[in-house]
């Protein structure tokens, strides 16, 4: 017997019968396969789904290149139906440089974690938006190395618990968490920086209108854009699943704060 | 047992062997039409959601979830389903 038996449940293995019209579907065109193996409650699909749906949206699909930094996320390089190349460690903006100096007319992105941008590769955005090159980069920030267990990052917040900060995070012996989306909106070339996050469907659709906002800005040649998008790791944070929305905005979010750093566009208006 | 009617403006259609049981849905869904199964489990061995009914087709289960398990349908016209207390 299933507990589907002898209850008030809505049969859901199958389109309803009465008229009704798709509103969502299980996943965005450019995502090929939906199932992956990032673990429960990870952040990170959630993002990347809304960066594919902007790159569908705007337009842009025949001409869009990915450079995927190293990371769990790179579980999407090879399930996307879009170009995608791999970037070694903290490299992906420097290898975004080049494809979009080669080809001018190609829509260049790269998704990449804090791991990967702010411990192995800071100097390359900081370099890649101080060229103000017209590429945009996504940092998925969760605080945590996820794929190698859980260890600490350059934006673990004070206080995080993580594999090697077993009693939190304190500046006296680890130092401090880099800001990093403060850090380039401060550079001359960027053009449109922006936080987000993943931890309820508000801050979904909000971080979905950064990334758009970030890619229109590329199209429109207006320089460097970047979108960090805080994602929840619960395996990384060793708590429940259920608690880690709650845990992000108490804790990374009080420090990466969220809203629209710099937009050139809106401040020229 | 009494019966109750209750109007639901959607559905869901759910790919429970994609689901990997993190429970994100259940506290996010607004008109709380979707809860855990306690012991029954999908092919991975995860527990997954099942839905009663009331729901609205806001779509905010399949904004959250990480695994993609959700197809959102919204129903023409407004249903009423009877529910036994």
């Amino acid at each position: 017997m299933t507990e589907h038996e002898g209850r008030n449940v809505v049969p859901t293995d199958r389109p309803p019968e009465q008229p009704a019209t798709l509103v969502r579907d299980f996943t965005p065109d450019l995502i090929d396969v939906g199932t992956h193996h990032l673990c429960p409650g990870c952040g990170e699909p959630v993002a990347m789904r809304a960066a594919l749906e902007a790159v569908a949206e705007l337009g842009v699909v025949q001409r869009t290149i990915g450079v995927f930094g190293i990371g769990c996320y790179t579980a999407f390089s090879n399930n996307l139906d879009v170009e995608v190349l791999q970037a070694l460690h903290g490299r992906a903006p420097s290898l975004a440089t080049g494809v979009k100096r080669a080809k001018p007319a190609a829509f260049v992105f790269t998704v990449q974690g804090d791991g990967d941008m702010v411990n192995e590769g800071l100097q390359e955005v900081i370099h890649t938006a101080a060229r103000g090159e017209n590429v945009t980069c996504i940092m998925l920030n969760n605080g945590v190395f996820g794929e190698t267990g859980g260890h600490m990052t350059a934006t673990t917040v004070i206080g995080q618990r993580t594999k090697n900060t077993l009693e939190g995070r304190n500046a006296e012996d680890h130092g401090h968490p880099i800001l990093l989306a403060n850090m380039l909106a401060g550079i001359d070339g960027s053009a449109y920086v922006a936080r987000g996050a993943v931890n309820n469907a508000h801050n979904v659709a909000l971080t979905k209108q950064m990334i758009t906002a970030a890619f229109e800005s590329q199209i429109a040649g207006r320089g460097f854009s970047f979108v960090e998008v805080l994602t929840m790791c619960p395996t990384g944070w060793f708590i429940d699943t259920t608690e880690a929305p709650e845990y992000l905005a108490d804790n990374l979010a009080a420090v990466h704060q969220i809203g629209v750093l710099k937009d050139v566009a809106r401040a020229d208006a | 047992m009494s019966e109750k009617r209750v109007l639901t403006r959607g559905t869901v259609v759910i790919d429970v062997d994609a689901c990997k049981g993190c429970d994100l849905c259940i506290d996010a869904c607004p008109p709380g039409v979707l809860t855990m199964t306690s012991h029954e489990l999908n092919a991975r061995g995860y527990a997954f959601p099942i839905l009663s009914p009331g729901c609205t087709g806001c779509r905010i289960c399949a904004q959250i979830c990480p695994d993609f398990v959700f197809q959102v349908y919204k129903y023409d016209e407004p249903i009423e389903l009877v529910v036994n207390e």
